[in-house]
């Protein structure tokens, strides 16, 4: 005889009906993902070799490379990220340390800050191309795809690093203080380089969103057919998704591996850097 | 001879540094005040916490704040340092003098006033940086760059850690035990030569054993340096300290707002063994709190 009953077998049942659901769920996700990563890497196989990344642009697919599109996203997004990151760590760290939540414009800030994260991503090139390429006359250049870019992830960028300057626990801050630091040696000397995983974590997933955005940089005028490399900040460009993109609504068949080919391509770059955010995510695990 | 070489910040240095002596501590007469408290009421957000305590903190002495939570004991201590400053909507009246210098007065920088009195937390704070950065780190930040190395070793031996860590200095603080945390942030307060120790409750998060170390500690220290700790422990605070202040907290029964008071300050000795108010003896006595 046991003391302990055992629970009534409906109970059962519904606990692993429960966790069959939840295992459904997480399947349909992985299994759809991994089919049209399979198909992709199938469909773009015969494409995927150096010359995919050596040649330009062609009329003739089989002469057709991506190079100025790879080209392109590594100028586009770097200066991106270098205008991205030391302006949103800055208003983060305004936020968090300086800022009086009590006074009404730091929180209409901060509502507009969440707001303009949620803001669909061709609103920004539609910004971009009214103010940056027509406003200014900056023209569709490199410069304009990467401020506009910068504006489409600034948001994100912030938030990140104010939860990452926030998960700095306060007795650091209290302690550096306590000892006649100043509130920016404080920041500059504890908060910062203990949220520097988080923020750099957070601007490169950041930085793959920007990646893989297409919508707003066709708005601006990333051209398809761009045979040259960029050369500078007033340099035509084209970048992998527009590239992709343009091949896809090509006809022939061929443009179609060639595409396949790219968004590999565009896939590594982008898995890459996520896993470098969490190798750097890992690697400074909560010291307190 | 500790505060000798805490160069004053230049020329807009506030009065509080360009006045002082830079002797003032071995100077001194034991038993003068460093502080001065006069009708000191500090509020948060309009609604006082702590109300009209008046007491003098005397030099090279250790004077304990007991009651019973929410008696204001911490926030009164954090007044000494301008810690409190860092609450918004914290504000405190009445006068508290350091040394003559009204210490809300409009020339005093905080940040000045916390380099001259150091505090050490409830809960062990060390930084996330390794034990010789720990202690380094005041007078870094006071933009010292020679005799580093002596600074560290000699405040370290002040704190009684020497001898366990000098071995790893290079290492994490945070691999210390909570105790060795505890004198580590001890030490990275002495690194600056500070003229006052304010504690909050330094041993609320230790184990006996290293509660007794920290208590030996705090009984050398006193001879150089002036310390004021709270402690909900009275026991702790009839073993190391000379001065006792107690308060009370008052519920105001119709809005239910608890404001603390200053009840009695007198000698540890009178206040454990002749207490002038009955509300203290039934403190002490166990009988409430």
């Amino acid at each position: 005889m046991t003391v302990i009953a055992t629970p009534p077998r409906r109970e059962r049942v519904k606990a692993a009906a429960f966790k069959g659901v939840l295992l459904l769920s997480l399947g349909v996700g992985l299994v759809s993902l991994g089919v049209l990563l399979v198909d992709t890497v199938v469909t773009g196989a015969p494409r995927l070799n150096l010359d995919l990344l050596r040649r330009f642009p062609s009329g003739r697919p089989a002469l057709a490379g991506a190079q100025s599109a790879i080209m392109g996203t590594i100028w586009v997004v770097g200066l991106c990220g270098l205008f991205t990151v030391p302006v949103g760590v800055g208003a983060a760290v305004y936020l968090e340390e300086y800022a009086d939540p009590a006074r009404w414009y730091n929180r209409a800030l901060e509502v507009n800050i969440q707001n303009l994260a949620a803001v669909p991503a061709i609103v920004y090139g539609i910004l971009g191309l009214g103010f940056l390429v027509r406003g200014i006359g900056l023209g569709q250049v490199v410069l304009a795809a990467a401020l506009t870019l910068s504006l489409l992830v600034l948001p994100i960028v912030i938030i990140a690093s104010r939860q990452a300057i926030r998960a700095v626990p306060n007795s650091i801050r209290l302690g550096s203080l306590a000892l006649g630091a100043t509130r920016w040696q404080t920041v500059r000397r504890q908060v910062l380089p203990a949220a520097v995983p988080g923020i750099a974590t957070g601007s490169i997933l950041a930085l793959s969103r920007a990646i893989g955005e297409a919508a707003p940089l066709i708005l601006l005028g990333g051209l398809t057919f761009i045979t040259f490399n960029p050369t500078g900040l007033d340099s035509a460009f084209t970048v992998l998704p527009i590239q992709i993109f343009n091949w896809i609504s090509r006809p022939q068949e061929e443009f179609r591996i060639l595409a396949a080919a790219a968004i590999v391509v565009l896939l590594v770059i982008l898995l890459a850097m996520n896993s470098a955010a969490i190798l750097i995510r890992s690697r400074s695990q909560r010291k307190w | 001879m500790h505060v000798t070489d805490l160069t004053p910040g230049g020329p807009m240095a506030p009065p509080l540094l360009a006045g002082r002596q830079p002797d003032v501590g071995a100077a001194g007469i034991p038993g003068d005040p460093v502080f001065t408290l006069e009708n000191v009421t500090v509020r948060y957000g309009g609604i006082a916490a702590v109300d009209g305590v008046t007491f003098d903190i005397p030099l090279n002495e250790i004077t304990a704040v007991i009651g019973p939570s929410g008696c204001g004991k911490s926030t009164l201590l954090r007044c000494l340092n301008r810690m409190n400053d860092l609450v918004p909507g914290s504000s405190v009246e009445g006068t508290i003098r350091y040394h003559g210098t009204d210490l809300y007065g409009p020339d005093v920088d905080p940040v000045e006033v916390r380099k001259l009195i150091g505090m050490v937390f409830q809960k062990p704070n060390p930084f996330p940086k390794s034990i010789y950065d720990n202690v380094a780190y005041g007078p870094r930040v006071l933009g010292i760059k020679d005799g580093l190395d002596g600074r560290v070793e000699r405040a370290l031996r002040q704190a009684a850690l020497w001898d366990e860590v000098k071995g790893r200095l290079k290492t994490s603080a945070l691999s210390l035990s909570g105790g060795q945390q505890q004198r580590l942030c001890i030490a990275r307060a002495l690194a600056v030569n500070p003229d006052v120790i304010l504690m909050d409750e330094p041993c609320s998060a230790l184990d006996p054993i290293s509660t007794a170390s920290i208590e030996d500690l705090m009984a050398d220290l006193k001879q150089q340096y002036t310390i004021v700790i709270v402690t909900h422990n009275m026991q702790q605070a009839a073993r190391v300290s000379d001065r006792t202040a107690f308060l009370t907290v008052q519920v105001n029964t119709e809005t239910d707002r608890r404001t603390g008071q200053l009840v009695e300050f007198d000698r540890t000795e009178q206040i454990f063994t002749k207490p002038a108010d009955p509300r203290t003896e039934a403190y002490i006595t166990g009988r409430f709190g």
